[in-house]
């Protein structure tokens, strides 16, 4: 039986249901679970004042207007919820992204390098062989955390984080990875960047590319081919399906 | 009826177009913007006769000039700033006082200058609302991203912005008296993280002065002052999780940030406390060099101080009375009249204390 939730005050407009401190799977599952609970309780007009929930991998939070809900009346009418609410896995697409791993697109590759004591091209080979798994997206608009760093690449922030992060910086720190959508302060590692826009706010479908429960593998490019495609996208000649895996088992 | 557009003259160093903000895309990343003054948002559309959340402008430091063509309007400027309605160039109309908390018509052609001096935050409301095309359910301008308002950005000469059809019916009004000036300590409740902190620290959160630094803007205020201890068996580093407006997050350095409305959507620093709601508007007005301290209270007492001023905002909405001037001609020497006949004092607090 896994651990009771702790809720969280934060604020009095929202709380947090906090399932785990770590980054663990099986935690995020369960997060899942209760937002997808929270939502059909939404959808079904129950939860009168609940506004938003905002799934992370290891907590839940629910915003809600304390004018339309008294915290205590909010609480008890969670409390079926998070009692009953199970284990979701999530799945959606599976995305190859483009990633040059050269000169100024990866600023950090030789300090990483130096760090894991692995050869440059050892470290570019062990990160885009390895399967990433979108748990959430926050931080900014389109900013995907990926779970699936290998072990041998983690390494802590950087002890002067950055003022200026470059858009579409691929960046990774502890057991995570992630490609800045726009221009941002940041702490994280770049050791490549992608040509591909992760937030497009005039996109039909969904202004951000990954959504959780995606799948993603990145492919190393030239410099040049970065430029091409690069060049693709700024003219809105580039679709995203061309970065679906045509490989279903991939 | 022809459509009415706002003319940007001169936009001052930072007016963008908000509403009340974007909801329920938090979960992609998207922060709500809006209003960092919302109720001052709020009672400047009431005054010209739009809905709460129509979008209006939101300036800091200095107010913009503008202009309105294609028809009569009413205005309406919220927060400590004053300002100034005059004709089109050449045109014989004596220039009129704007003050805050009443609405003026303006006619066609005419301008808007906020004056530059005294003026630190505010929002213009004007009949219709700005009608921009509204982004993920919400004209609030997201600038750290480029979407919402117009065009994504601050605005800046020239820039002309549709205006939505408004209710020719509203004439003028005024608030009885401007809305209330909280004072003394911020009030706070302990944040998710709040046993990342020792003791002390939790001793010097709640008795320190801190002064905000140069750092600050939509997206969070970052103090200067004391430094706050994390336990040294928890550290200051968590997997990230959900924030809120009016977080407090203390990273290594020891000195908390609250964060405001265009904040990130989660965070990886332990969140010490967390302002309560009917204190967060504060944050709006201050300046580099303001003074913060912080006073902790349950959710319980912070819902029961939201929901008593969400009762006088109702209130002084419900009991507007039409501008008592005869016209445009003399409304300064009327409004002046009526500050001192009236128990409108308060108008003199907001210009003073807490608003630099």
């Amino acid at each position: 039986m896994s651990a009771e939730p702790r809720i969280l005050d934060l604020g009095d407009s929202a709380i947090s249901v906090e399932f785990g401190q770590i980054v663990d799977p099986a935690v995020h599952r369960r997060v899942m679970g209760l937002n997808a609970a929270i939502v059909n309780a939404l959808d079904d007009g129950r939860l009168v004042g609940v506004i938003e929930t905002v799934p992370t991998i290891r907590s839940l939070t629910i915003h809600y207007d304390p004018l339309r809900r008294r915290r205590a009346d909010l609480l008890e009418q969670l409390q079926p919820l998070i009692a009953e609410a199970g284990e979701l896995q999530i799945s959606g697409k599976k995305w190859r992204i483009p990633v040059c791993y050269e000169n100024d697109c990866a600023p950090d590759l030789q300090a990483v390098s130096e760090q894991t004591g692995l050869p440059p091209a050892t470290v570019v080979e062990r990160h885009s062989s390895a399967a990433y798994t979108v748990f959430m997206l926050g931080f900014m608009p389109g900013f995907g955390f990926l779970g699936g760093l290998p072990a041998s690449l983690a390494l802590p922030r950087l002890t002067n984080p950055r003022t200026r992060v470059p858009a579409r910086s691929v960046a990774m720190t502890g057991q995570m990875c992630a490609i800045y959508p726009a221009e941002s302060p940041g702490g994280w590692r770049l050791i490549g960047r992608t040509p591909i826009e992760m937030f497009d706010p005039h996109h039909g479908d969904s202004p951000c590319l990954l959504a959780p429960g995606d799948a993603v593998r990145f492919v190393p490019v030239t410099r040049v081919e970065f430029d091409a495609l690069r060049a693709e996208v700024e003219a809105g000649a580039f679709s995203r399906e061309r970065l679906v895996a045509e490989d279903p088992d991939e | 009826m022809s459509e009415r557009f706002l003319e940007v003259l001169d936009p001052g160093p930072a007016c963008t177009v908000q509403d009340l903000g974007r909801v329920g895309y938090q979960a992609i990343g998207v922060p709500h913007s809006g209003a960092l003054d919302a109720l001052a948002l709020r009672l400047a559309n009431a005054l010209v006769g739009n809905d709460a959340d129509a979008a209006g402008l939101e300036f800091r430091l200095v107010g913009p000039s503008l202009c309105i063509t294609g028809g009569p309007s009413l205005i309406a400027v919220a927060g400590p700033a004053t300002g100034r309605l005059s004709g089109p160039e050449g045109s014989a109309v004596t220039p009129i006082r704007v003050d805050p908390w009443r609405s003026y018509r303006m006619e066609d052609g005419w301008a808007l200058s906020l004056e530059p001096e005294g003026t630190c935050f505010g929002y213009v409301a004007i009949s219709g609302g700005v009608a921009v095309s509204p982004f993920l359910g919400s004209r609030a301008t997201y600038h750290r991203a480029g979407f919402g308002g117009h065009e994504g950005r601050p605005l800046a000469a020239g820039d002309r912005l549709p205006l939505g059809p408004d209710n020719r019916s509203v004439r003028p009004l005024q608030l009885r008296s401007p809305p209330e000036i909280s004072e003394g300590p911020i009030r706070v409740i302990p944040g998710p993280q709040a046993e990342y902190f020792t003791e002390a620290a939790w001793k010097t959160f709640l008795t320190a002065d801190y002064r905000v630094s140069r750092e600050a803007d939509r997206m969070g205020v970052r103090l200067e002052g004391k430094t706050l201890e994390h336990d040294p068996n928890l550290g200051a580093d968590i997997v990230s999780d959900g924030l809120a407006d009016g977080a407090i997050q203390v990273p290594g350095s020891g000195l908390p940030i609250v964060l405001l409305v265009d904040r990130q959507t989660v965070g990886g620093y332990p969140k010490i406390a967390v302002v309560a709601s009917v204190d967060l508007r504060r944050f709006a007005a201050l300046g580099p060099g303001d003074a913060v301290s912080f006073r902790k209270i349950s959710v319980d007492d912070a819902e029961q101080a939201l929901i008593a001023r969400e009762q006088r905002v109702a209130e002084l909405i419900a009991n507007m009375v039409e501008a008592r001037s005869p016209g445009w001609i003399d409304v300064a020497a009327l409004w002046t009249a009526n500050i001192a006949g009236e128990a409108v004092s308060g108008l003199h607090d907001d210009r003073g204390d807490g608003h630099r």
